[in-house]
C-alpha cells in the first residue's frame, strides 16, 4: 500500500468509527470522523460532554478503554515523508509513537503525577522508557522546558508534586508532554477546573511553547472562548460526528451548522452590552439508539422530513469550510434576516 | 428605604484545619435587597460558597450577624426559626450529588411539603408536586414524577433541585454554581427559567458563580460582588463594574477572561500580575491581601493597612471598592513605573 499525503499534513483521520460495547447495547461514540492536522496547526474539537471528543483523542494514541472497538477507518501519521497507520502499529512501534511522536496531556493535571516521586524522577522515567538514559541531558532539556513554561526550573525539578499548585502542575505536565519533542500534542480540557488567572497563564504558556517548539496541537474543550483564543481550525463534534469544520473565524462568524450556531448563541460574553442568548432546546441524544437521519434534527429549528430520514454528509460549501447539514441556506437566511 | 431581606453585618468565619485556623471569610457586609439580582463572583477559595451557606443558616458565623428581614437569625426560635428555614433555600452545584438516588422525584418533592405541613393530605401534596414540576418545565409531569435521579439527564436533575428548593415557597434562594455542571447548550435555558421564577414567585435569588460572563448575564439589571481570599473587594451595579472595573483584582480578572469571539479575544489587552502565586488563607499577606500580586501596588501603603469597602473620593458612581489608593482618590499607577 503506497500512500501519499501533502508534506505539511502530520495527521489524517479517515472515516473513523468507534463503538463501546456495553450491557445496554453498543454506544456509537464516534461515527465516520475525518479530519486533517497540518504542521504547526492548532485544531480544537469542541462539543458537550458525551459528544465523543475524548473518544476521538484517545483513539489517536490507541488508548481506548477495553470495551471500545474501532469498527472502521484509518489514522494516518506522517513524519519525514513516512506514513503509518496508527491503528496498525505493532506494540513496539506504538510505544515509540506515543510520547515521541504524539503526546497527550490528560484532563486533571492534579492526578497525573505520581505523588511519591519527585518531579525529576518522573521526567527521567519518561525519558528512560523511551530509550533516553543520559540523565544530565534529560535534566538540561527538562530545565529549559520548565523555564519556557515560566516556572522556577531548579525548584520545580526537585519538588514533590504536592509542593506545586494546580496551575504549576498543569504547566509542569505541559513541559513533560513535550520532553521528547513530539510532533503532535493532544490536550484534553487543558484549562478546565483551573481558576481564571491560572487559565490565562496556561493559555499564554501554550502560545509561547507552540511558537518556539513547532508542534501541532489538538485540543479538546467544551469552552468556546478557549477555542476562539487558541485554535486555527475548529471542529464541532455532536453525537459522535464532526458536524462542522473550518477556520476559526469562519466557525465563529459564519457558522454553517445549526448546532454550532446554537452553541454560539448560548454563551454569554463580557464584551457585548447585553447578550441575546438562547439555549438549544432538548438535550443531546442517547448514543445507543441515536435518532435516524441527522442526529441533531430533534433539536433543530430548521429540520424537516429530509433531516429525519437521511444523514447529511460533511460537505465543503465554500473553500475549506465544511458542514453536515441539509439546510445551511436556511441558517444563513435567518441570520441575514436578523441583521 | 425598606429593610434588606438578608443582611450580613461584619461577618467572619473561620475553620479549623488541624492546628491551624483558616480565616475563610473576613468582614463581609452585604445587604440583599428584596427581588434584586445579586451575584457573588470569585475564584475558588474566595469564600463565595461559605457566604451562601451562611446566608441560608446552614453554617453559623464565627463573628458577626446575619439578619433575615431585620431579625438576627441566631436569635430566632420556634416558629420564627422554622419560618426562616422555609423562606431561605439553597440550590447546590452538583445535581448528581445533591439528589438522593434512592428516592423518586415525587418522594423528594413531597417530603418537605409533609414535613412543614404545607399541603393538606396526600392528594393535596401530589397536586402541589405536579404544580412544582410544571413550574420548572418538567412536562409532561407524568414522565418525571416517578423517576429516580439516575433516569434523568443533568439538566433535568438540576430542574428537580430547583423544584425542591421551591417546595417551601421561599422568598430567598441561594443558587451556588447551579448551572456550572450543566452542558453549555442548555445552561442559559436553566438560568432564564430561574430569572423567570423570580418574577412569577417573588423570590430573590442570590447567584454564586466563578464565571463573570454568566454573572453579567444574570445580574445585568442588578449588582455584582467580587470576592478575593475571603473578602469582598468590589460591589456595585453590574453594568458599571463590567464596563469600568475599579478594583485592581476585578480589572485583572476581566482582562484575563477569553471571549467567544476570535478577533476580540486575541486583541484583548491582558494585565500582567506581579506574581501568579495565590497566597494560602493561613498565610495571608499583611495589608491588602492582593498586594503581592497587584500591578498597581503602592509600597508602604497597600502592605500596611487592610482596605475597607468604600466609594472612592473621585468616583462618580456608587460602586464600592476596597483599595486604599483608590479610596484616597489617587490615580492608579503601575508598580515600578
Amino acid at each position: 500500500m503506497s500512500l501519499i499525503l501533502p508534506p505539511d499534513i502530520v495527521l489524517k483521520v479517515d472515516d473513523l468509527s468507534i463503538v463501546y460495547r456495553t450491557d445496554r447495547g453498543d454506544v456509537k461514540a464516534t461515527a465516520n470522523v475525518s479530519f486533517e492536522l497540518r504542521n504547526g496547526q492548532a485544531l480544537a474539537l469542541i462539543g458537550e460532554s458525551g459528544s465523543g471528543k475524548t473518544t476521538i483523542s484517545l483513539a489517536l494514541i490507541r488508548k481506548l478503554p477495553k470495551n471500545a472497538l474501532v469498527t472502521g477507518g484509518r489514522i494516518l501519521y506522517q513524519r519525514n515523508e513516512k506514513i503509518k497507520d496508527v491503528l496498525e502499529l505493532s506494540d513496539r512501534q506504538l510505544r515509540e509513537f506515543r510520547w515521541n511522536e504524539c503526546a497527550m496531556v490528560f484532563q486533571g493535571a492534579q492526578n497525573a503525577f505520581n505523588p511519591v516521586l519527585k518531579i525529576h524522577r518522573q521526567f527521567e522515567d519518561t525519558a528512560q522508557s523511551h530509550g533516553w538514559t543520559d540523565k544530565t541531558a534529560v535534566r538540561k532539556r527538562a530545565l529549559s522546558l520548565l523555564e519556557l513554561v515560566r516556572l522556577d526550573p531548579e525548584r520545580v525539578y526537585d519538588a514533590y508534586p504536592h509542593e506545586l499548585s494546580g496551575g504549576m502542575k498543569q504547566r509542569t505536565l505541559l513541559a513533560l508532554g513535550v520532553l521528547l519533542n513530539p510532533q503532535i500534542v493532544i490536550l484534553d480540557e487543558p484549562t478546565t477546573a483551573l481558576d481564571i488567572l491560572t487559565q490565562r497563564a496556561i493559555i499564554d504558556v501554550l502560545n509561547d511553547m507552540q511558537r518556539q517548539l513547532d508542534f501541532s496541537i489538538i485540543f479538546i474543550s467544551h469552552d468556546l472562548s478557549l477555542a476562539a483564543e487558541m485554535a486555527d481550525h475548529v471542529a464541532t463534534v455532536y453525537a459522535g460526528e464532526i458536524v462542522e469544520l473550518g477556520a476559526v473565524n469562519d466557525i465563529f462568524y459564519q457558522s454553517l451548522h445549526p448546532y454550532t450556531h446554537g452553541l454560539l448563541t448560548s454563551v454569554p460574553t463580557l464584551e457585548h452590552a447585553q447578550d441575546l442568548l438562547q439555549s438549544i432546546p432538548g438535550s443531546p441524544p442517547n448514543l445507543i439508539a441515536p435518532p435516524a437521519g441527522c442526529k441533531f434534527h430533534p433539536r433543530c429549528a430548521f429540520a424537516d422530513d429530509t433531516c429525519s430520514k437521511d444523514s447529511p454528509p460533511l460537505t465543503d460549501d465554500v473553500g475549506g469550510h465544511l458542514a453536515a447539514c441539509w439546510h445551511t441556506d436556511r441558517l444563513l437566511a435567518s441570520r441575514k434576516a436578523r441583521v | 428605604m425598606s429593610t434588606p431581606i438578608i443582611e450580613l453585618k461584619q461577618v467572619y468565619r473561620h475553620f479549623k484545619s488541624g492546628r491551624e485556623i483558616v480565616p475563610v471569610l473576613q468582614d463581609i457586609n452585604i445587604a440583599v435587597k428584596r427581588l434584586e439580582f445579586l451575584c457573588l463572583v470569585g475564584e475558588s477559595g474566595c469564600g463565595k460558597t461559605t457566604t451562601g451557606k451562611i446566608i441560608c443558616g446552614l453554617l453559623p458565623t464565627s463573628q458577626g450577624v446575619v439578619e433575615f428581614e431585620g431579625a438576627d437569625i441566631a436569635s430566632l426560635r420556634g416558629d420564627g426559626y422554622r419560618r426562616f428555614r422555609r423562606s431561605v433555600q439553597i440550590i447546590h452545584q452538583d445535581p448528581y450529588a445533591s439528589l438522593n438516588p434512592t428516592q423518586t422525584v415525587a418522594d423528594m418533592l413531597s417530603y418537605p411539603l409533609l414535613r412543614h405541613k404545607l399541603a393538606p393530605q396526600r392528594r393535596g401534596v401530589m397536586q402541589r408536586v405536579r404544580e412544582l414540576l410544571d413550574l420548572v418545565d418538567l412536562t409532561p409531569v407524568e414522565d418525571f414524577i416517578e423517576k429516580y435521579p439516575h433516569q434523568l439527564s443533568g439538566g433535568q436533575r438540576q430542574r428537580v433541585s430547583i423544584a425542591r428548593a421551591l417546595t417551601t415557597q421561599p422568598s430567598v434562594i441561594v443558587a451556588d454554581e447551579s448551572v456550572s455542571m450543566v452542558d453549555v447548550s442548555i445552561r442559559i435555558g436553566l438560568l432564564q427559567m430561574m430569572m423567570d421564577l423570580r418574577d412569577r414567585l417573588d423570590v430573590t435569588i442570590v447567584f454564586i458563580t466563578h464565571d463573570l460572563a454568566l454573572a453579567k448575564y444574570f445580574a445585568w439589571d442588578g449588582r455584582i460582588g467580587v470576592m478575593y481570599l475571603g473578602r469582598l473587594v468590589e460591589i456595585g451595579r453590574t453594568q458599571e463594574i463590567i464596563r469600568d472595573p475599579q478594583h485592581p483584582y476585578t480589572k485583572v480578572l476581566l482582562s484575563a477572561i477569553p471571549e467567544p469571539d476570535p478577533e476580540k479575544t486575541r486583541s484583548k489587552q491582558h494585565i500582567q500580575l506581579r506574581s501568579e502565586d495565590i497566597p494560602r488563607l493561613t498565610e495571608l499577606p499583611p495589608g491588602c491581601s492582593f498586594h503581592p500580586r497587584c500591578p498597581w501596588y503602592v509600597q508602604d501603603v497597600c502592605d500596611q493597612e487592610v482596605p475597607e469597602l468604600s466609594i472612592p473620593l473621585q468616583s462618580g458612581s456608587d460602586v464600592e471598592v476596597a483599595c486604599i489608593p483608590l479610596e484616597r482618590g489617587s490615580e492608579l499607577a503601575l508598580h515600578g513605573s
